[in-house]
This record gives C-alpha cells, sequence and structure tokens, in this order.
C-alpha cells in the first residue's frame, strides 16, 4: 500500500451498486431486506439513500462495508472504486476499509472507545495500514483534527473521547473516517444523534470536506432537510425496493412515487419564520395576551418559578431553574430545547417523579412532589404520560390488553369487564384493532406501540397528557400518523397536554404555546406563532435557523440567513 | 424482484403496510412460548430432560417413597447372603454391596436424596437470591449496602465450608436430606443475587418501570410484575446451573461425612463408604459414580438449552439455515471464499474481483460456502 496516493477524479464512479440483494436467515425463514438496488455514486458527490425503518438503507451500508452479520445472503456487485466487494475474502476487505471506503457512525460516544485517547484512535488506521507511524502520524492526526474544527488540537489529541462535547465527537469519527485519504464515505446518519444547531455545524463540515476532498458521500438519513441541506442525489428506497432516483430538485420538488409523495407530505415543515426583527411581533404579542386574558382558560396545570436540583456526588445539580408556565384544559403547551436543556427534568418533576426544590407546581391545585402515600396515588390518576421510546415503554411480557390496562389494576377501577370494554374502546380511538388485546409488544411496530402508549395514558381520563418527545423515535410517516392521532384525541378527551420535544416544526404543528429552554433556564416563551415565527432572543432564531427544511432552494436561503446570523451573533 | 410483497401504490406508507401486516397476523406468541418453541428444539436439552425424567420415576418407584412400596423386591436397609461375591447378575442389577444388601435398591435411594437435596438448594436459593437480588437492585442505596455486603460474606468463605459447618449444626438437630436441602439453598444465594441486582439496575431505568411508577404503582407490584418476570431468563439459567452443582456439593458434603448420614443414604455417602472396594468390587463405585454425572451433565444440559431459548443471539448455529434460507428467496449467496479457495486463487493468479459483476464469483461460492459448512460442522 502506497502512501502517496492520487485522490479520485471528480465525476469518476467511486461506488457501483449493481442489482444488490440481501436477505435474512431468520429462524426457518428469510426475510429480504434489499431487492435488487442500482445506485452509482461519483467523487465530490453527496448521494443520498432516504427510506424509513425497514427500508434497507442501513443494510445497504452495511453491505458496501462488508460488515454484514453472518447470517445474511448476498448477491448481486458492488464495486468500491473498481474492487468487487460482494464475496471479498475478510483480509482483504480489511485493506480496502479506511483506504478506499470510510464510514461515519449514528452515536459518536459508542463509535469512539471511551478508554483510548483520541489520538490514539487516529493513528491506529494509518498505522494498520502501514501509511504513517509514531510522530508522523501523530502529525497527521493533528493536522486532521484541525481540518475538522477542533481548536487547539495538538494539546487536545491526548484527551479522551468524553473530554469532548457530543458534536466535536462526531467531528472525530469523521476524522477518523478521513485519516487513510478514502475516496467514499459512508455517513449513517450522521447526525440523527445530534442537537440542531449542532447538526448544522457537522453538516457544514461535511460539505466542506467533499468540495475540498473531492470525496464521494453516500448520506444515509431518514431526514429530508438533510437531505434539502446536503444531498446532489437522492435514491428513495421502501421496503427493501429502489422506488424512485433522480437529482435532489427532482425528488423533493417533483416526487413521482407515491410512496415519495406520501413521505414529503408527512413532513412537518416550519414556513414563515422571521429571522429578523419586526415590529409585526409586538403587535402579535399584545393581541394574544389580551386574548388570553379575556379567555375563560380553565388552567389544570401551572408551574411558579420552580427549580429542580439533582443529587449528584458533589452536592447537587440544578437543572431547572426559574420555570413558569400554565396550561388550561384542551391547550397544549410545547416544551422546547436541546439536550442539556432541562426539559425533561421539568416533565418529570410535573409526573411527580422527582421534588421541586423551588417554587410552586400544582397540578389541580395539588403539589404533586409533596403529597404522601394515598394522596399522591390518586392525584396522579389525574396523570397520564406518553414515553419517548416506545420500544421500552411496555413491558415485554404484558399482553397489550394488560399494558394499556395496569392504571386500573394500580387503581382498582372497574371489573375485569370494565376493564377490558374500556381498552377496548382506547384501542379503537388510536385505531388499532381489538384484537391487539392479546397480542405482545414485539409484535408491533413502533409507532403501533407509541400508539397504544397513548391509550394507556388516556385509560384513566387523566386531565393532564405529558408526552415526553413521543415521536421523536418514530419514522416520518409514523410520526405524522401518531400526531394528527393525538391532535384529534385531544379535541375528543379535552385533556391539557405538556408536550416535550426538540422539534420545532412539530411544535409549530401542535402546540398553543411555546416555552423554550436552554441549559435549565427559559429563553423565551410565548404564544406558539409569536415565538416561533416572531421570534425575539439569539438562541431561539439559531434553534430555528439550524433545522433544515426539506427543500433545496428554500435550504440553500436559510444556511446563508445562519451563516449571517452567527457571524452577527459573534461580532 | 417485484414479487408479492411491493406495495401496491395505496398502502405506500409505512404505517399502512405496518397496519396490515398486523391485521393479516394469525397466531400471537408470548414470549414464553416462543421461548418454549426454542428450547423444545435444543436436542441435548431435551435428551437430557428425558434422561432426567426416567431416573426421577426410577427412583422414586422402584423402592417407592413416602413409605410406599415400589416395584423393586428388595429392601436397602435388609442385608441377605451376596450371591457369587455381590456381581450385577439379573437378580441384583447392580450387584450386592459387602453385607450383601442389594445395591440397587440402596443406589435408588441415594439417588431420590441427592435429588432432593439438588431440587431443595436451587429452588431455595432461588428464591431467596431473586428476592434479595431484587430488593437490592430496585432500592439501591443501604438496602443494597447491607444485601451486597451479606452476599460478599459467602462469597469470601468456601461455599464447602460454611456448608459442612451447618449441616454439622444441622445433623444434631434434624437428620434430613429435606433439612441439608433448605441449609444449603440458604447458603448458596449469592451469586444469583449478584446478577439478579445487576439486571434489575437497568430494568429500573425501563420507561416502562417509569411509567408504572409514574401510575402510581407501589414498589411490591413493580418489583413482582415487573422486575423479576423481566430477569425470568437469568432466573432459570442459574437455578438449573445451581442445581447441577448442588449435586456435586451435596455429593462432596456426604463423601467428606458432613453431609447425609446413615442409615439415609446419597450417592456420596455411598462413594465414600464403598471407595476401598473400588479395585475388588468396582459396581459400587461405579454406579454411584456414573449416577452423579449423569444428573450433573443433563441439568447443566437442560440449562444451556435455556439460556439458548432465551437469548436466541448466542447460539452461533445461523449461517447453518442460510442456504435453505437462500433457495426459499431465489437467490444466489455469495460467500466468502474458503482457505483452499483462496489459496488456489492465489496460486492461479485468478483476478481478485471478476468485472462480471458477482454472476461468477457467486457459482463458485455456493460450493466454497457448502464446504465451510461442512469443515464446520467437522470441528464441531
Amino acid at each position: 500500500m502506497s502512501h502517496t496516493r492520487e485522490s479520485a477524479v471528480r465525476g469518476e464512479v467511486v461506488l457501483d451498486i449493481r442489482d444488490l440483494k440481501v436477505a435474512f436467515a431468520t429462524g426457518d425463514t428469510a426475510k429480504a431486506a434489499v431487492k435488487g438496488l442500482d445506485l452509482q455514486l461519483k467523487a465530490g458527490e453527496v448521494v443520498a439513500l432516504v427510506g424509513e425503518s425497514g427500508s434497507g438503507k442501513s443494510v445497504t451500508s452495511l453491505s458496501t462495508m462488508g460488515l454484514l452479520p453472518p447470517n445474511a445472503i448476498v448477491s448481486g456487485s458492488v464495486e468500491v472504486t473498481g474492487h468487487q466487494v460482494i464475496g471479498l475474502p475478510e483480509e482483504r476487505m480489511r485493506k480496502l476499509r479506511a483506504t478506499e471506503i470510510a464510514m461515519v457512525f449514528q452515536e459518536p460516544m459508542t463509535a469512539l472507545n471511551p478508554v483510548l485517547t483520541v489520538e490514539q484512535q487516529l493513528t491506529e488506521g494509518l498505522e494498520t495500514h502501514n501509511i504513517a507511524y509514531g510522530a508522523a502520524a501523530r502529525d497527521r492526526a493533528v493536522k486532521l483534527l484541525e481540518r475538522v474544527g477542533i481548536p487547539d488540537a495538538a494539546k487536545r489529541i491526548k484527551q479522551y473521547p468524553h473530554q469532548f462535547s457530543g458534536g466535536q465527537r462526531q467531528r472525530i469519527v469523521i476524522a477518523m473516517a478521513l485519516t487513510c485519504e478514502p475516496k467514499v464515505i459512508i455517513a449513517d446518519e450522521p447526525t440523527t444523534a445530534l442537537d440542531v444547531t449542532v447538526q448544522a455545524d457537522v453538516l457544514d463540515l461535511l460539505r466542506e470536506l467533499k468540495d475540498d476532498l473531492g470525496v464521494g458521500i453516500l448520506l444515509i438519513t431518514h431526514n429530508m432537510g438533510v437531505v434539502a441541506d446536503m444531498a446532489d442525489r437522492v435514491s428513495v428506497m421502501f421496503m427493501g425496493d429502489l422506488v424512485e432516483e433522480g437529482t435532489v430538485q427532482d425528488i423533493l420538488y417533483r416526487p413521482q412515487h407515491p410512496y415519495t409523495q406520501a413521505l414529503l407530505a408527512a413532513v412537518p415543515r416550519l414556513t414563515d419564520v422571521a429571522l429578523t426583527h419586526d415590529d409585526e411581533a409586538g403587535r402579535l404579542e399584545a393581541e394574544r395576551v389580551a386574548a388570553a386574558a379575556a379567555a375563560d382558560r380553565d388552567v389544570v396545570l401551572s408551574a411558579k418559578n420552580i427549580a429542580i436540583d439533582y443529587k449528584v456526588k458533589s452536592g447537587t445539580f440544578r437543572a431547572a431553574e426559574g420555570v413558569s408556565f400554565d396550561v388550561a384544559a384542551g391547550e397544549t403547551t410545547a416544551l422546547v430545547g436541546e439536550s442539556g436543556s432541562g426539559k425533561s427534568t421539568v416533565a418529570k418533576a410535573v409526573l411527580g417523579l422527582l421534588p421541586t426544590a423551588e417554587g410552586e407546581l400544582r397540578v389541580q391545585g395539588r403539589d404533586l412532589a409533596r403529597l404522601k402515600g394515598r394522596e399522591a396515588k390518586e392525584a396522579r390518576r389525574a396523570i397520564g404520560v406518553v414515553f419517548q421510546d416506545p420500544a421500552a415503554s411496555l413491558d415485554p411480557r404484558f399482553p397489550i390488553g394488560d399494558c394499556i390496562m395496569e392504571p386500573m389494576v394500580v387503581h382498582k377501577v372497574g371489573s375485569k369487564a370494565d376493564r377490558v370494554a374500556r381498552a377496548k374502546e382506547l384501542l379503537a380511538a388510536v385505531k388499532l384493532p381489538a384484537d391487539v388485546l392479546n397480542r405482545y409488544p414485539h409484535e408491533l411496530s413502533g409507532g403501533q406501540k407509541q400508539r397504544v402508549g397513548i391509550a394507556r395514558a388516556l385509560v384513566l381520563d387523566p386531565t393532564v397528557l405529558i408526552a415526553d418527545e413521543p415521536t421523536s423515535a418514530l419514522d416520518v410517516s409514523v410520526q405524522a400518523t401518531v400526531l394528527a392521532m393525538l391532535k384529534e384525541i385531544q379535541a375528543d378527551f379535552g385533556f391539557a397536554c405538556l408536550f416535550v420535544s426538540h422539534d420545532l416544526a412539530v411544535v409549530d404543528h401542535l402546540a398553543d404555546n411555546v416555552v423554550v429552554m436552554k441549559r435549565g433556564q427559559v429563553v423565551e416563551q410565548g404564544p406558539t406563532e409569536r415565538v416561533l415565527h416572531f421570534p425575539q432572543e439569539d438562541y431561539t432564531k439559531e434553534l430555528l435557523a439550524a433545522a433544515p427544511v426539506p427543500d433545496p432552494d428554500a435550504q440553500k436561503v436559510r444556511r446563508e440567513a445562519r451563516h449571517r446570523l452567527l457571524g452577527l451573533g459573534a461580532s | 424482484m417485484n414479487t408479492q410483497d411491493t406495495p401496491d401504490a395505496a398502502a405506500a406508507s409505512v404505517a399502512a403496510v405496518e397496519d396490515a401486516q398486523l391485521a393479516a397476523k394469525q397466531d400471537s406468541l408470548s414470549q414464553g412460548r416462543l421461548v418454549w418453541g426454542r428450547f423444545i428444539r435444543h436436542k441435548p436439552a431435551m435428551i437430557s430432560a428425558a434422561v432426567l425424567a426416567v431416573l426421577i420415576v426410577v427412583s422414586m418407584t422402584s423402592i417407592g417413597i413416602f413409605g410406599i412400596k415400589g416395584w423393586w423386591p428388595y429392601d436397602y436397609k435388609t442385608t441377605s447372603v451376596s450371591i457369587n461375591g455381590g456381581v450385577p447378575s439379573a437378580q441384583h442389577w447392580f450387584g450386592q454391596e459387602d453385607i450383601g444388601r442389594d445395591y440397587f435398591a440402596l443406589v435408588m435411594s441415594g439417588t431420590q436424596v441427592s435429588l432432593i437435596v439438588a431440587f431443595l438448594v436451587g429452588i431455595s436459593g432461588t428464591i431467596i437470591g431473586t428476592v434479595l437480588g431484587a430488593l437490592a437492585g430496585y432500592y439501591r442505596g443501604w438496602v443494597d449496602a447491607i444485601i451486597m455486603r451479606i452476599a460478599d460474606v459467602f462469597f469470601v468463605i468456601p461455599l464447602l465450608l460454611i456448608a459442612a459447618i451447618v449441616s454439622k449444626i444441622g445433623s444434631g438437630a434434624i437428620q434430613s436430606p429435606w433439612f441439608l436441602g433448605i441449609m444449603l439453598g440458604v447458603v448458596s444465594w449469592a451469586g444469583l443475587a449478584r446478577l439478579v441486582r445487576a439486571q434489575v439496575l437497568t430494568l429500573r431505568e425501563r420507561e416502562y418501570v417509569e411509567a408504572a411508577r409514574a401510575m402510581g404503582a407501589s414498589s411490591w407490584r413493580i418489583i413482582l410484575k415487573h422486575l423479576i418476570p423481566n430477569c425470568i431468563g437469568t432466573i432459570l439459567v442459574n437455578a438449573t446451573l445451581a442445581t447441577a452443582a448442588a449435586v456435586l456439593l451435596e455429593t462432596s458434603l456426604s463423601y467428606l461425612g458432613f453431609g447425609v448420614q446413615p442409615p439415609d443414604s446419597s450417592l456420596g455417602l455411598l462413594i465414600s463408604n464403598y471407595q476401598n472396594s473400588f479395585t475388588t468390587r468396582p459396581w459400587l463405585f461405579w454406579w454411584p459414580g456414573l449416577i452423579i454425572l449423569t444428573i450433573a451433565l443433563a441439568v447443566n444440559f437442560i440449562g444451556d438449552g435455556l439460556r439458548d431459548a432465551f437469548d436466541p443471539r448466542q447460539s452461533g448455529r445461523m449461517k447453518k439455515r442460510n442456504l435453505a434460507a437462500a433457495a426459499l428467496l431465489g437467490i444466489r449467496p455469495v460467500a466468502v471464499p474458503t482457505a483452499a479457495e483462496r489459496a488456489e486463487e492465489a496460486v492461479g493468479n485468478r483476478p481478485p474481483s471478476s468485472s462480471g459483476g458477482g454472476v461468477e464469483p457467486a457459482v463458485g461460492a455456493v460450493e466454497a460456502a457448502q464446504e465451510d459448512r461442512k469443515d464446520e460442522e467437522g470441528k464441531r
């Protein structure tokens, strides 16, 4: 392996997938995951492979890396810079990895080894591929770190992954992928685990690298905004089939296949955002305040200046402070923020799982965390909760019926027959067949489980529903179904909803009021229309500007607007 | 490959496809049923279960139990004249020992005792370990500290020593296998408690536990309904392995004279009593020895089968099915070439990748895959 390698000629095909079929043997049957995929990736180009879960997009990326599990059956052809990968012996495949094709994983924390320094992880590839050793390898690694935008690289290279932030870790993962100057980079959901503002930075970096180094990037994602932001061409997969391919403009503006059309229709969009200061905002605000005061609101949940502490080894850590809001029956208030903003902490306090350190938190006039024994149990009847991860929120050993009826059992409500009748009623409300009652969670998909979660939350007819990122683990089209269902059910049941989310577009569709949080503090709050369309605070504007929209031209404008905004913020 | 499972335009959304799949589903299997299905396909475990069942039935019915008389004509306590020096015969299947007692009756009585002790240890140790482990994992803090320090005590002192002391105390009071079994169970729960605690520590952070807490469920309900049932795999597997270990522990104790006391008998006691006859009357050693081996092996295999059934990913038997599965889908698999083929490739200078695109390598690869499979089976 020589290390004076010519970089790929722009326009040369570096990844050529023809009629790729992959199936998995499970038990006594086989399940087809990819059913004949054709895809070409040229140097200096980004091809987005788009699809929802079960579409086979991740299986495709694993096939190109030769990383499929032993029960996979593969046929067809995958050529990486002219080398046939399918059927290639492991030793040969190892030589191709990193030098010809490299991968950027979704979760930077698990992609990096926590017990090795960044230097060790960056030089590992150089040394195994005989490209550089010792000091030479370290110098190259430092240059790479500088290249991906880690400040003070020479010093920080001695540090361990946990000493970097999430976005920096993903930059390091990208640097690792670049160590041996590959011609193809497979980026498998590279920004899904990151906050929007960090996501925008990482996407900027990937775009820069593509232009400077002329690598071909196969971007695997479910996020249409990311596609609009990054891709030159798009391939859409559905249930293992390639349903549509074309330029990003073709696919996003003129989708032909009904699946693509439905997918794009399901993406929540946040439009008409005024990122520059506008007098309109003041007028709207005043109008709203007047309207809110005039309306006869039945406030069921109110927080006044609450603070919440976490116990840590060295005393306490204040996770939220000075948070105030109220939610009336039939209304939805959204808590919005990035990770570490304290939004979920507040939701937990409302649930009574965490005590408040200061301030007043009242559900129907009662402070949940201060109640004891039977009173606390009674008060909890009034609160339903839907959790983020549908896979973890249902006990795998309980049939669906038992899951839904559990709150009734705990609170000793109704007879067996009453409970079953109520469960059936709620299953109908979330549009699941009644015979699901006797099925087990593992037989249901994520979206279906989340609908069961909603049914369970509503079984005792709560006055408050807390939804903690209820759709962030779901596919776009499934998310649309669940959100529409939630809205419909709220209209029927009339509960107050506290909706925790990081997705501003979803919030825009669902919420009446928004509370934007950052590091445990409230940055901005008010009616949704005012906060999300005429934001006053820089942080809110930054959040709004960072979320990519599924429209390549508009996204380009937004991207530039964001760069201007950040430039202004710095000065 | 536009086969029947390609959706039509109407069902072109994941949610719609999923709902259709759900509606089309006929049978519904609980996790327990799925595990059971995998367990009964596990051949070694099934054979072991059958052997163990036969052993239990024969030992119980032959000489009888709880004063009920069995079908075997001899009693293990009555002495008589030894026929032909006590060599196994049609009359005395396992022969006779030095004072002419029927050895089959003795061994069966010993088997009964050993099995009773083993199962009692398995059951009592499992119950104590599960409950204490679950409490420690759920409550954490000082409850956890106290329970785990007690467990540490049982870990640092050799089990044999504790068992010897406990059974010595016990033998003064009640000399029964039942007592011995429970006492051994009381000292051998620490390992399981640690495992259950570790699993409960992770399970208690799951959202379904949080959901139960948020709806106001009591701690007992959460532990009994949500946490312990989800540890059942660990618990069952560990219980069988503890039972197998208990057979050996009881044998060692009885051999050392701390276990079951005469006139009751156990397999370890029989070996201990007749170790000197090994050269003159080897059957007096072999029969109880073989039965100990059989019980320990059978219970261990059942444990293996349970582990594979609860965690099918661990049983590396997936590759075997690939060819059948490939045929089912009409896919010609491309496998990694065998060592032989690689050598041939190197010698014959065959191009590393044929530009024909997977068709050519695929043909050789099917044979290669078959060879690979044969190799692997040979190794097994």
